[in-house]
């Protein structure tokens, strides 16, 4: 398993800044650099919705990858985590904190 | 299906033993009820837990050594830490905690061995409880075949428990499974029964555990050389956004004409033989009191149970189909937004299109949706939405009232009412679910966190035997309360009997004759005359009951026509402000005692039949008294 999070880029000189998993659009990827408790106005005990994140395996370093988004709204979304693949909604996802992978030249995303 | 564990050599030795008691844990989709009914064939009882909706899935097998072993299927979990009343019956289960139950003596760990990063976690979190595990490797043929190589041996001594590769569907390692169970059972002795000190984990600990999982993983698994790409092709189609949401709707369009229309043979199968026995019978006895409660009661009671069935089966054969496939989880996402407008889950969908058929296998199909919230809400919007049994009152009324006219030069106007009384139940449905989300379970936004899991070949066995599972239970615990439900309902319209030299029909006479008099001032400013309020009574047997009890009130004879007749002499009797009033309320009232009686079973309390009952009511009785002033006032009186 690749630990980007854990080491230094290779390459880049400066790391891409973090960005929630909210924003992500289809074929957005990275690893997972913060997981952050921001639930969605109200209902959920504070640290309920981190920890329900972390036991589906949203965990610091873990890979992911935004592979299909729901046709009304672009929600929700269908993330490929790690190697299992888990949908959720974007306002639940809004503490999921990326280092998104360095965008590399080549085909369109 | 069992049958290689019933050889039983020596029996006689250990069957005075104590029954080993063995608890299945596992995460969703790992094939958990398979292993379930590997373990234990067909020897499995279904009930539900005290005062909890969950059901409570027990079963028995005898292993090699002649021990008799106790099985309970828990479930599924992601977490010993519980979210839901299902998952706090595992994890009060596992931790012996649970009220009248025996603590299990070991937990078997189920894992898909393709997908073990989670489950290893749980699999920490149970060693933790200090009860003895074994974890089974399940769909272990899958693994080998994309090529991942698991070191069990290393697995089970970081995990310090027997792990165990196994095929449930095929009953492969199934027997070294028991065997490993009892070995664990007689090295601990007794040591794991009473509750464990446990307590729920912080996000640190989660991450924590979650590391060690990791660190177990790599040690021990080496990933696939051949990794599945079905799953990934197969939702580059099925989550398309274009060509995902047409293969969904075609998927339900099926699964609706499957329930609506396939079930019909069958069901007019059922209801002339019921009508058949019920002539035979009826020669064989004399008239009277007996033969009434036989024939009308007892047979045609039966009868209104098992007609339930065919639309159930097909349903479930559905449902189960597309779950064991994967299929289930991806249409949810499809359809989460949608559903979630107004605040329901994205798996309401299945129970609510099939209550357009029937509420009856709709209300049991929110077995889909695991929120306790989500579920009553889907239960209680679902008999809104319009079944077939509305279909003969509708085309009655209709047909009596309103004018054969083309509107807008194509349009039919009778269709055009038709399709009103659709809508409105429709609308209403999702109106009654977003006003129950908003005021009684204010703020309570469930996240939608769910995995989509790879794509399986279904196992015909397992989806025959879950099928006929969900029709076993409704006839066992719903047919029993809607046939009392039917015998009461006769008891109603019969008695008192009617007495000698009297005129019009009996039932006028009877209990609900009196009911029906009594009420009848409180529904007449909604229109209805006392014929009507009578009507109602024996109309809560089911829907098109009413068009009957209609005609046996206006003492039309039934035979030849009769539809037509009494099409007639309602438009003799009724004004058209009273018939647009009967069809409002019949979008609405619960005139429907097995559909009452399938939300105890399924709730298992009275509380939530009751409160569906008075919300129906007065949803009916208001939009029948508006439909009645406002048709009145446009000169319909």
């Amino acid at each position: 398993m690749r630990r980007l999070a854990d080491i230094d880029p290779p390459h880049e000189t400066a790391l891409e800044p973090l960005a929630s998993l909210a924003d992500g659009r289809r074929g957005f990827s990275g690893v997972i650099a913060e997981l952050q408790d921001r639930p969605a106005a109200g209902g959920l005990a504070a640290g309920e919705l981190e920890r329900r994140l972390l036991e589906m395996g949203f965990v610091e370093g873990a890979r992911v990858e935004i592979l299909h988004e729901g046709f009304i709204g672009r929600d929700p979304i269908c993330v490929r985590l790690d190697d299992m693949r888990v949908a959720l909604r974007r306002r639940d996802a809004r503490g999921v904190l990326v280092r998104p992978d360095p965008v590399r030249p080549g085909p369109a995303r | 299906m069992s049958d290689t564990l019933d050889v039983a050599p020596a029996r006689a030795g250990a069957a005075a033993a104590r029954p080993l008691r063995v608890a299945l844990v596992g995460n969703p989709n790992s094939g958990k009820t398979a292993m379930f009914n590997a373990l234990t064939g067909s020897r499995q009882k279904v009930a539900n837990y005290a005062g909890v909706t969950v059901e409570r899935k027990e079963g028995q097998l005898v292993a090699a050594s002649g021990r008799t072993v106790v099985v309970l299927d828990l479930p599924g979990t992601y977490s010993l830490r519980a979210r839901s009343p299902d998952e706090v019956v595992t994890r009060d289960a596992v931790l012996g905690r649970l009220a009248g139950e025996t603590p299990p003596d070991v937990v078997i760990c189920v894992a898909d061995a393709t997908n073990l990063r989670l489950v290893l976690r749980l699999a920490l979190e149970l060693k933790a409880v200090g009860r003895p595990c074994v974890l089974a490797l399940n769909m272990i043929d899958i693994a080998q075949r994309q090529g991942l190589e698991i070191d069990t041996d290393r697995l089970s001594r970081e995990l310090s428990m027997p792990v165990v590769g196994t095929v449930a569907t095929r009953r492969r390692g199934v027997e070294t499974l028991v065997a490993e169970v009892e070995a664990q059972a007689a090295e601990a002795a007794g040591a794991g029964a009473g509750p464990s000190a446990w307590r729920e984990p912080s996000a640190t600990e989660i991450r924590a555990l979650h590391r060690e999982a990791e660190r177990i993983l790599k040690a021990a698994v080496r990933p696939p050389k051949r990794p599945d790409t079905w799953t990934g092709r197969l939702d580059g189609v099925l989550l398309h956004p274009v060509a995902g949401v047409l293969i969904l709707l075609a998927v339900l369009f099926l699964m609706f004409q499957a329930v609506f229309t396939g079930a019909k043979p069958i069901m007019d199968l059922i209801t002339a033989g019921f009508d058949q026995l019920s002539l035979i019978v009826g020669h064989l006895l004399p008239d009277g009191m007996l033969k009434s409660l036989i024939c009308d009661g007892v047979i045609a009671g039966v009868g209104s149970v098992v007609v339930f069935l065919p639309q159930i089966m097909i349903l479930f054969l559905f449902i189960i189909l597309l779950e064991d496939v994967g299929y289930m989880a991806r249409a949810a996402f499809l359809l989460d937004r949608i559903m979630g407008g107004a605040g329901l889950h994205g798996r309401a969908f299945i129970p609510l299109l099939s209550s357009f058929a029937c509420a009856i296998p709709g209300i049991m199909a929110t077995r889909v949706i695991d929120n306790r919230r989500d579920r009553l809400t889907t239960i209680l919007v679902a008999p809104l939405m319009t079944c077939s049994a509305r279909i003969p009152v509708y085309t009655l009324i209709i047909s009596a009232f309103i004018p054969q006219r083309t509107v807008w030069g194509v349009l039919s106007l009778q269709g055009l009412v038709f399709f009103g009384l659709y809508a409105a139940g429709l609308v209403s449905a999702l109106l009654v679910a977003w006003v129950v989300r908003k005021i009684f379970w204010r703020g309570a936004a469930e996240p939608f966190l769910m995995e989509l899991p790879t794509y399986k070949v279904p196992d015909p066995m397992n989806v025959a035997r879950n099928v006929l599972q969900r029709g076993q239970i409704f006839l066992q615990r719903a047919g029993t309360i809607i046939l009392s439900m039917m015998i009461l309902i006769w008891f109603l319209s019969t008695v008192p009997g009617k007495p000698a030299g009297a005129v019009g029909p009996a039932i006028n006479y009877s209990l609900a004759g009196m009911i029906g008099h009594a009420i009848e001032p409180v529904l007449a400013p909604v229109g209805f005359s006392w014929q009507m309020s009578v009507a109602l009574i024996p109309g809560m047997a089911a829907r098109e009951v009413a068009v009957g009890a209609l005609a046996t009130v206006y003492s039309v004879a039934g035979e030849g026509g009769g539809e037509a007749v009494l099409g007639s002499s309602l438009a003799a009797h009724w004004s058209l402000a009273s018939a647009l009033a009967f069809l409002a309320w019949y979008v609405f009232a619960p005139q429907c005692a097995s559909t009452l009686g399938v939300v105890k079973r399924e709730t298992n309390s009275w509380r939530w039949p009751i409160i569906m009952f008075a919300y129906m009511t007065a949803l009916a009785y208001a939009a029948a008294f508006v439909t009645y002033h406002v048709a009145l006032a446009l000169g319909g009186g």
